[in-house]
């Protein structure tokens, strides 16, 4: 940086002619940014469509205590997510989503501190930051895997529609919470994201392993973390998204 | 050549760890807890209306600055480096605006 600032003048205009890096970052990392561009692209498309779809139902219109679920009109989301392991029947409005939540920003500090010691070469605290997001990434997904299933199964009394008939949980054709298409964007936005995650802990666990066996030693330096550390605190952004837009809004 | 890497890889040089980055790592982890928890006052204790979603949309944004910003390292790269991945941001506000109006017409043909 030093050297291409020093050089200014002729030298500056040409700085997109080859010979020096303009943004000055490296080309792994430069793809990785334009992959996660493109990925944030996919993450707003389905953030947006679950709000026009939102948009064209009726929304409900009375106090949140009195609230019921119904096909006619889109849930409110803090009394479909109520519910939290191990406490059966407790009524813990978006509790479990919180401390998801927390899981997962954790996780990206632990993240964070990894390329930090990966900087300074010191592997052996590469290793232990290292495991401690591989432990907030399975524990998120562990968490996610339970709301998955409460969603799915659904609740002790379901909801009874007009014509008698009571339904529980959720498909993607019909669920007792509101419309088809709520179920279908929480599988479908909280899956792809969930996906997203699942494949970070896989490339977590691969630079856990690399460095554990010394190959970033011997390649001399540490960049493959902060690549998929971008991939990771990705992952940490767009759950605050789905968090806001499916969970709060 | 190989002797080389073999002679360097066995006298690597570990630095101390960086107290003061590691502070504000901790520093903006902090911001994002308690922002989180502010929004989960404003969702039971703030009445529904247009406010509360604006102040759930700027939490996020002020969330999701810190951690484009400081986890991502964004903050720190060069300005090219920065525009090129706002600037086609833009795509997603045109894409919000479009598919809003789009369902809110779709509401009023339909009811």
């Amino acid at each position: 940086m030093s050297a291409s600032t020093a050089a200014v003048g002729e030298e500056s205009k040409n700085i997109w002619m080859g010979g020096v890096s303009p943004m000055n970052v490296s080309y792994g990392k430069l793809m990785m940014w334009f992959f996660l561009l493109s990925d944030a692209f996919t993450f707003s498309a389905l953030l947006v469509a679950y709000g026009t779809i939102r948009f064209t139902y009726m929304a409900y219109e009375g106090t949140a205590d009195a609230f019921a679920f119904s096909q006619e009109y889109w849930p409110i989301p803090e009394k479909v997510f109520e519910a939290a392991p191990f406490l059966h029947g407790v009524n813990l409005p978006l509790v479990f989503v919180g401390i998801m939540t927390f899981i997962l920003i954790m996780s990206s500090v632990t993240m964070v501190l990894a390329v930090e010691a990966g900087q300074r070469m010191d592997k052996k605290a590469v290793e232990k930051w290292m495991l401690w997001t591989l432990l907030g990434g399975i524990a998120f997904l562990s968490c996610q895997a339970w709301e998955w299933t409460h969603f799915i199964v659904g609740t002790d009394d379901g909801s009874t529609l007009t014509n008698g008939t009571t339904l529980f949980g959720a498909s993607l054709i019909v669920n007792q919470y509101g419309p088809p298409a709520f179920a279908d964007f929480f599988f479908f936005i909280t899956g792809f994201h969930g996906f997203h995650v699942f494949s970070g802990v896989m490339f977590n666990f691969l630079i856990f392993y690399w460095a554990v066996v010394g190959k970033f030693e011997r390649v001399g330096h540490y960049e493959m973390v902060e690549k998929v550390g971008l991939y990771w605190h990705f992952v940490d952004l767009v759950w605050v998204f789905v968090f806001t837009f499916f969970y709060m809004v | 050549m190989d002797s080389n890497i073999e002679e360097q890889s066995s006298t690597i040089k570990v630095l101390p760890p960086n107290k003061e980055k590691i502070r504000r790592l901790w520093t903006i982890a902090g911001i994002l807890g308690v922002i989180t928890c502010v929004e989960f006052a404003i969702a039971f204790l703030w009445p529904d209306g247009a406010l509360k979603i604006a102040l759930f949309v700027g939490l996020t944004i002020v969330k999701a600055f810190y951690i484009v910003s400081e986890f991502m390292h964004l903050g720190h790269e060069v300005k090219v480096m920065i525009w090129s991945i706002l600037l086609p941001l833009i795509f997603v506000i045109w894409l919000i605006l479009a598919l809003l109006i789009q369902g809110d017409s779709i509401f009023l043909l339909k009811y």
